[in-house]
């Protein structure tokens, strides 16, 4: 019990941050149709900035805040000097493009910060809670309530205010939304810089947990994506169940099977969902106009 | 003909007059060595070229078929007693084997499904050789024997080159053949619908699997002589960071363009050593590189220039 508890546990809470990227994939999808594999960037982003403005004296919230501004700035600019002007593009010329600007982002990072791993301290301390014979780190509460709150307020802003509106409507479909008067080029710079500030958020929820350094985006985007196709793209509420399904089976795969094939064992099995259902767990079946 | 295309000729002859130029032009070992390196990044890119061009199929895992031709090759004298070159060979049979056995239920998926069906398969095999580390060396990698062809070592960068190079050509002729074929007009027609193609009497399923068991044959062959060329092979070559590479090489040059996957390949091998002068800046340029590219010549480079020139000579 106290094995799968710990388990349990480990799993959520890399599967949040995994749900985190994969909100963001969903929803710069959702706006623009685009993948943005630069995603994973604005997780390294918050991560880093936090630390380096932390370490030289701002206060942890207030540094926090800081990061969370700059990746949405990056995500802004990432939308109007990137994605705007390839408007038209294809989709696997789309992905190249965000592609060139995740390994522009790192580039830039690892000269204005450095090659290191770098660690936050945890928010509430680091002595472990008791649950059912487990060691949960407080710091892992943090983030599976953060990443809640986050899809909590998502969902309201989505569903409850007039802009949330302007987005679905935007998604749903471009031409009628700008018919009726909406300005989908802020919707979408909207979206990116929402998305992005998403993923600064994961990022500095983590870092206590897991370090960060100017690479780590990479992975976390391509799990991100792996997550975001495992519950079916163009979906929020897919997106989280495909994270915290991805988080969950690489630590029961490495817990129970073998740590190093804990990799091999996610993919394998979104292999198979895919087999099985080709839009992934929560996806519509597509209907083509022909 | 296509706007962007040329005659088949006309590209075997600028690929023959490249490659013969090259080495009166460059001849230090080095730039040779770059040369040779180009040929074999152009002889995977040409593969998914016709995979994502011609039949309009993503595959982020390439370099996946790449790692089993290259360590088929790497493996075979160390674990068997083979000949470097008859494991290369099984190498490049068992990637056909793979992608003919994986083919089917990935190839039912579409755009980013497959995408990220195709991006699992490469990790998985990644992961393999870097986690087997008994039998492949793992992390560090593991080195090869020379080539011994008719008793005498091929060995030296201008030989290399020649080999490399010749089998660019051969591998362009290939390419260029097929997309004339049946099979090209075929895989041409699913591209812009499969609805309509297997309206009209294509067997949509098997001929997407044909072009992805090509595809896969022409990485594994580009592995296994990266491995007998470079007699050293890391766990890199079939890793993400490659099959991205690859993808990039064939997009950049200019999707279903033959010519363009070589153009790609040449300048994504290129520019890495080129960069180096930026020192740490390497990364940050190439990656706005790429994204200028992308955004200024979004049909990719040969067929974005060429469709200039042609607008200009008709205006």
């Amino acid at each position: 019990m106290a094995e799968f508890v710990q388990l349990l546990f480990a799993g959520l809470t890399t599967g949040a941050v995994y749900a985190l990227v994969a909100l963001g994939f969903t929803l710069i999808f959702q706006a623009s149709e685009v993948v943005n594999f630069a995603q994973g960037e604005f997780v390294m982003l918050g991560g880093m900035v936090t630390v380096f403005a932390y370490n030289a004296g701002v206060p942890l919230p207030l540094a926090a805040l800081l990061a969370v501004v700059v990746a949405a700035a990056t995500g802004t600019l990432l939308h109007s000097l990137a994605i705007a002007p390839a408007k038209g593009a294809t989709v696997v010329t789309l992905i190249i493009v965000t592609i060139g600007a995740s390994i522009l982002i790192r580039g830039l990072a690892q000269i204005i910060f450095d090659k290191q791993f770098h660690a936050l301290p945890a928010f509430s301390g680091d002595e472990p809670l008791r649950v059912f014979g487990a060691a949960i780190l407080p710091q892992s509460l943090w983030v599976l309530g953060g990443s809640g709150t986050i899809v909590l307020g998502l969902w309201l802003f989505m569903e409850r205010t007039l802009l949330g509106k302007a987005v679905r409507a935007t998604a749903a479909n471009r031409l009628a939304a700008e018919l009726v008067g909406i300005d989908t080029r802020l919707v979408l710079t909207l979206a990116f810089a929402v998305s992005a500030a998403i993923g600064a958020v994961g990022g500095i929820l983590v870092t206590p947990i897991t370090l960060t350094s100017y690479a780590v985006g990479t992975l976390l985007a391509l799990k991100g994506f792996a997550a975001a196709m495992l519950g079916g793209i163009g979906n929020p509420v897919g997106a989280v169940v495909g994270g915290l399904v991805l988080g969950l089976l690489e630590a029961f795969a490495a817990g129970w099977i073998s740590s190093t094939y804990k990799d091999g064992v996610a993919f394998l099995v979104i292999l198979l969902v895919l087999f099985a259902l080709p839009q992934g767990l929560l996806g519509r079946a597509a209907v083509g106009r022909v | 003909m296509r706007p962007g295309t040329f005659s088949k000729l006309a590209i075997l002859g600028t690929l023959l007059l490249v490659l013969a130029v090259v080495p009166l032009v460059l001849p230090s070992p080095f730039h040779l060595r770059v040369a040779t390196l180009v040929w074999i990044n152009a002889t995977a890119a040409l593969g998914l070229a016709l995979l994502i061009g011609l039949a309009g199929q993503v595959s982020l895992g390439h370099a996946g078929f790449m790692g089993i031709g290259a360590y088929a090759t790497a493996l075979g004298p160390k674990h068997l007693g083979l000949d470097p070159l008859s494991s290369m060979a099984l190498g490049i049979f068992a990637a056909a084997l793979l992608a003919l056995l994986v083919g089917r239920p990935i190839l039912r998926l579409k755009g980013h499904y497959l995408a990220v069906a195709t991006l699992g398969l490469g990790i998985l095999v990644h992961l393999v050789i870097v986690s087997e580390v008994p039998v492949t060396g793992g992390p560090d990698g593991i080195q090869l024997p020379h080539v011994e062809l008719l008793g005498r070592r091929v060995t030296g960068p201008e030989l290399w080159y020649w080999i490399t190079g010749t089998g660019v050509v051969l591998a362009a002729w290939l390419a260029l053949n097929l997309e004339d074929s049946s099979t090209g007009r075929a895989l041409r027609a699913l591209h812009d619908s499969e609805i309509a193609a297997s309206v009209v009497g294509v067997d949509v399923a098997r001929h997407k699997l044909v072009v992805f068991v090509i595809a896969a044959v022409y990485a594994a062959l580009a592995g296994g002589l990266f491995a007998l060329f470079n007699r050293f092979v890391t766990p890199d070559v079939a890793g993400f960071l490659r099959s991205i590479e690859l993808v990039t090489m064939v997009v950049i040059g200019g999707m279903g363009s033959i010519l363009g996957a070589v153009v790609g390949a040449a300048l994504l091998t290129v520019l890495p050593q080129a960069l180096t002068v930026f020192h740490e800046y390497e990364h940050a340029v190439l990656g706005l590189l790429i994204v200028l590219f992308m955004v200024f010549l979004r049909q990719g480079i040969v067929p974005g220039l060429a469709g200039r020139v042609v607008r200009r000579r008709s205006a």
